[in-house]
């Protein structure tokens, strides 16, 4: 008996591999050290590490460019524009985050390297996520990012809300990974494979006389994704998460997570579920009118800014959806756009919110931004447009965000649904600038001190500030990137 | 073809005004480089005015245009031309941001004050100088942001409220404008197999059924008529004018207004003809309601901002009873109405503000015989009131004579009824100034004190402007008749061109 060993397109793993080799580095060598090992260090490895991965990416995109779209390892890992391009935003997004995580690690004294290890091991994860043609890859990457992050969550073992909300994300999160296994298996059941292209081959070439163990298992993988992605009515976790998870860890989740997830499911319904449109797109329309709705409307009662900015997130995936609604080139570019732009400017909000929160983490009621802008102008004016961005204010890059997605929801014939997203964007503007305007107002208490503004949270909050503006004003290369990030497999 | 160079100066002089104003600020020179600024921007509109040249071969009535596209994918280019239509509107940007800055100067941390008036002029200015309904809408869109900060950080003791009403109104209304910018995209790129574009030129010549016309121009009049405001989407005027700082309520009347009146001319009218039929006697009729309601309710308002709010309402209703009557020469009328109001409404505001600065009060009970120690100030309001009021001579005259005699060609019952508007607009002023101006003057009013020299300057151009238009509007009819001629040409080509 020979054991067949699949081909294996080492460029395509060496993002993968970049990353979780800096995870081992790093565990290594602060093992082997004797001193505590230097922040200072940890940082600059998984820097490093993301800018070789940046630089693997475009090696990848012209890879591509000559060779066309691949799949690789008897066909678990695809290789196309789009997988390229989501590993890019990616290490982007884990470079920005790491230097957030840099400044608070030193100010909440936080020593070891565990953070870094653990964070290149979740983004490395959700680069799987979007590498992968197999459920049970997607499985793989979905844990491990998860994995990672249930510990990141319970980072700050001084405040019990931490412990708290790991816990929670931990329980709910077990949930919906069982559901996404469960919904696996019936597709696998009903299909006969777990491939992603091998299902879409499936179920083009027959039809199915008893459908129901596939859309229950379609079903479930859906309902998997949703909680990941935080879609109404699977959102309950994030508010609470959000707000008791450390901020660095609030700003990773809100970015490195929605691009794996969404990645994945973008794979899933358009790849591997393409022909059962028509029984998805209904299901995905109630939760994106669910999801920009409520995450809007709940949005305007909170005090508390990081659960505001949780519903404010709800109520952008809301808006990531309508792409994956739309079911087209352009709904996959659309929402390819829309998490490569929300992903800076949600870390540099979340890195402004990590600054403000001083030590402890605990300064995040709305009343502590009170006059900021006029304590500070340039943090107060960083924090309006990064605001205004999410808002989808024109001239920032976020109003593309959502012209690309109602663009392509249109273009599918859902003028209903993308005038419900577009109410829901009026009524979130309501939220975004009252509180852009408390920034502005002035303080009851004058004696609130200035808050101290770390080097490398700059760097982060800057590069937001002018994706937001430079993309603002000018978006056409990153819209012909997202254009042409097309997966491999469309039908 | 002149240079599109004029017209991107148009729109960076402003930017490069609040850049050295922000980065001024603690020299406390920002005031004097942001009236610099706008200063060069009006002296650059005039010229401009100056040198437009409607009769260029093959490009309608427009001059200095230019097109480059900036994302293909997106359908977004920047792409500026200029014809009569914005010529007028152009000016008038320039001149009120000049007047604002000049007249109604803010004091409290005055540089972010500058700072947001000249990113709102260079918006508004963006819209008036896009030919591509996307840019437009950018543009549009983002006049909304700097209008709020002003409002709610210089406004009165109810500002947050007033932006934040103010901000939710317009910004769903402009979803119906974005939804339905999309849709027509998309019908135009399925017709004509090419890429995704907005190009006016290019929406224009989409094949649209007659169904598809109507619910158009509806979602983009939506827009619109909240901007303008016209009546019943009005409710959110008369609380943002009477909070606005006066700066502020001289920018949303005397311009963004016209916003909406613009918009509803070169986009709703100008792209969807074949709604017109169909849509014509509600508009009418929603236009003659604002002139009635809006003199009405300013007959009753105690305040004398919310008074001018009100009659803003009902001369709105006269630009869109213009605009939707399908006569050329009502067409003509309302492009000057609006540029006229424009410059009416400053001087309104501006007195006002003066008024404010004094007593610290809008409410007309509380002012009294103000003739007696401010006699200049009571002239010149004589002078902006009498325009207002349509006083032959002067520029408010002409524009609703021409309005009503338009339509009266066309349809005259709907002008018969919106005559009474300007019987109610001469009770509803008058009536006002006699409280605030006549009669004796008690302990508070007798010591007010009359405009200064500098005031008095402020004003001059407003005056100037109101008499030299009263008497002898010419030039600019001439420079607005061409592309009004092609305009109604394009939409009304059955007739209706009295």
């Amino acid at each position: 008996m020979t054991l067949h060993v699949p081909s294996i397109h080492y460029l395509a793993l060496l993002p993968i591999f970049i990353f979780f080799g800096a995870a081992l580095v790093l565990m290594v060598a602060s093992a082997l050290s004797a001193k505590n090992f230097s922040p200072r260090l940890a940082t600059s490895t998984t820097v490093l590490a993301s800018v070789a991965v940046l630089v693997v990416t475009i090696a990848q995109w012209s890879y591509v460019a000559h060779h066309g779209a691949t799949t690789t390892i008897a066909h678990a890992l695809v290789f196309d524009d789009f997988s390229i391009l989501a590993t890019a935003v990616i290490a982007a997004s884990m470079l920005l985050s790491a230097l957030v995580a840099h400044d608070w690690a030193i100010r909440e004294r936080v020593v070891g390297v565990d953070y870094h290890v653990l964070a290149l091991a979740a983004s490395a994860g959700a680069m799987v996520m979007a590498q992968a043609n197999d459920l049970v890859v997607i499985f793989l990457g979905l844990e491990m990012l998860s994995l990672g992050l249930y510990v990141l969550v319970a980072f700050d073992r001084h405040r019990a809300a931490s412990s708290e909300a790991a816990l929670k994300y931990f329980l709910l999160g077990g949930f919906a990974s069982a559901i996404f296994v469960y919904g696996a298996a019936l597709v696998y059941g009903a299909t006969g494979s777990t491939n992603v292209s091998s299902i879409a081959y499936f179920l083009g070439q027959n039809i199915l006389l008893r459908p129901g163990l596939l859309y229950a298992g379609g079903a479930l993988l859906l309902i998997g994704f949703a909680f990941k992605v935080a879609a109404v009515p699977f959102h309950a976790w994030s508010p609470d998460v959000y707000q008791g998870a450390p901020t660095p860890v609030t700003g990773f989740m809100a970015s490195i997570v929605k691009v794996g997830a969404f990645a994945a499911l973008i794979r899933v319904l358009l790849s591997a579920l393409g022909t059962q449109m028509d029984t998805w797109r209904p299901i995905l329309w109630a939760l994106i009118a669910l999801t920009c709705l409520l995450g809007a409307v709940v949005a305007l009662v909170q005090r508390d800014l990081k659960r505001l900015l949780a519903y404010s997130s709800i109520n952008q995936a809301g808006f990531m959806l309508l792409g994956v609604w739309s079911a087209n080139v352009r709904g996959v570019a659309g929402t390819m756009f829309y998490v490569a732009t929300y992903a800076p400017v949600v870390i540099a909000t979340f890195a402004i919110v990590t600054v403000v929160g001083g030590v402890g983490d605990e300064h995040h009621s709305i009343e502590h931004y009170r006059g900021l802008a006029r304590r500070q102008p340039w943090l107060g004016a960083a924090l309006a447009v990064l605001l205004l961005s999410q808002l989808g204010a024109p001239l920032t890059v976020g109003f593309y965000a959502k012209y690309a997605v109602l663009v392509a929801a249109l273009d599918a014939g859902g003028g209903a649904l993308a005038l419900i997203a577009l109410l829901s964007a009026a009524i979130a503007a309501y939220f975004y600038l009252r509180f852009a305007l408390t920034l502005y107002e002035e303080s009851d208490h004058d004696d609130a001190s200035r808050v101290a503004v770390p080097r490398a949270s700059v760097v982060v909050i800057a590069v937001g500030v002018i994706v937001a503006v430079l993309f603002g004003l000018w978006p056409g290369p990153l819209a012909t990137w997202a254009q042409h990030a097309t997966l491999l497999f469309l039908p | 073809m002149h240079s599109s160079w004029w017209l991107s100066a148009l729109l960076v002089v402003p930017l490069l005004g609040a850049a050295g104003a922000l980065l001024l600020r603690r020299t406390g020179r920002a005031y004097g480089v942001a009236l610099a600024s706008a200063g060069v921007e009006l002296a650059i509109a005039v010229a401009v005015a100056f040198l437009y040249n409607p009769h260029l071969k093959g490009t309608g009535t427009f001059d200095f245009a230019t097109r480059h596209v900036l994302s293909a994918p997106f359908g977004l280019a920047y792409d500026v031309s200029l014809d009569g239509i914005s010529l007028l509107m152009v000016v008038l940007t320039a001149l009120v941001v000049f007047v604002a800055l000049a007249g109604a100067r803010e004091r409290r941390r005055e540089a972010s004050f500058v700072t947001w008036l000249l990113l709102l002029t260079s918006a508004t200015m963006g819209s008036f100088l896009a030919h591509d309904l996307l840019e437009f809408f950018i543009f549009f869109e983002f006049t909304l942001v700097p209008c709020y900060f002003i409002i709610a950080q210089w406004g009165g003791p109810e500002r947050a409220r007033a932006a934040l009403k103010f901000f939710v109104y317009t910004f769903t209304g402009s979803a119906f404008l974005f939804a339905g910018l999309l849709y027509l995209g998309f019908e135009h790129q399925h017709q004509s197999g090419g890429a995704l574009t907005f190009a006016n030129d290019a929406l224009a010549s989409t094949t649209l059924t007659h169904s598809a016309s109507v619910w158009l121009f509806v979602a983009f009049a939506i827009a619109f008529a909240v901007k303008s405001p016209l009546w019943p989407l009005h409710t959110w005027s008369p609380l943002t004018y009477a909070e606005a700082p006066t700066a502020g309520s001289i920018e949303l009347s005397a311009l963004l207004a016209k916003l909406g009146t613009y918009g509803m001319i070169r986009f709703a009218v100008g792209l969807f003809p074949g709604a017109l039929a169909s849509v014509r006697p509600i508009m009418l009729t929603l236009a003659v309601i604002s002139i009635l309601y809006g003199s009405l309710v300013a007959c009753a308002t105690p305040d004398l901002k919310r008074l001018i709010a009100y009659s803003s309402l009902a001369q709105m209703g006269f630009i869109i009873l213009g605009v939707m009557s399908g006569s050329r020469i009502a067409l003509v009328g309302a492009l000057l109405l609006m540029f006229n109001h424009g410059v009416i409404t400053i001087g309104f505001f501006v007195i006002v503000g003066f008024l404010e600065q004094r007593r610290g009060t809008f409410t007309i009970r509380d002012l009294r015989g103000l003739q007696g120690p401010a006699p200049v100030m009571a002239a010149l309001f004589t002078v902006v009131m009498l325009a207002s009021i349509g006083l032959p001579g002067l520029s408010g005259f002409i524009s609703e004579y021409f309005i009503l005699i338009g339509t009266f060609a066309t349809h005259a019952w709907w002008a018969a009824v919106a005559t009474l508007g300007v019987a109610g607009s001469a009770a509803y002023l008058l009536w006002a100034y006699q409280r605030v101006f006549h009669g004796p003057s008690d302990e508070a009013n007798a010591h007010v004190h009359d405009v200064t020299n500098r005031e008095r300057w402020v004003l001059v151009p407003v005056v100037v402007l109101i008499v030299a238009l009263g008497v002898f509007p010419r030039p600019v009819i001439d420079r607005i008749t061409p592309s009004v001629t092609q305009l109604v040409a394009h939409v009304e080509p059955a007739g209706l061109t009295k």
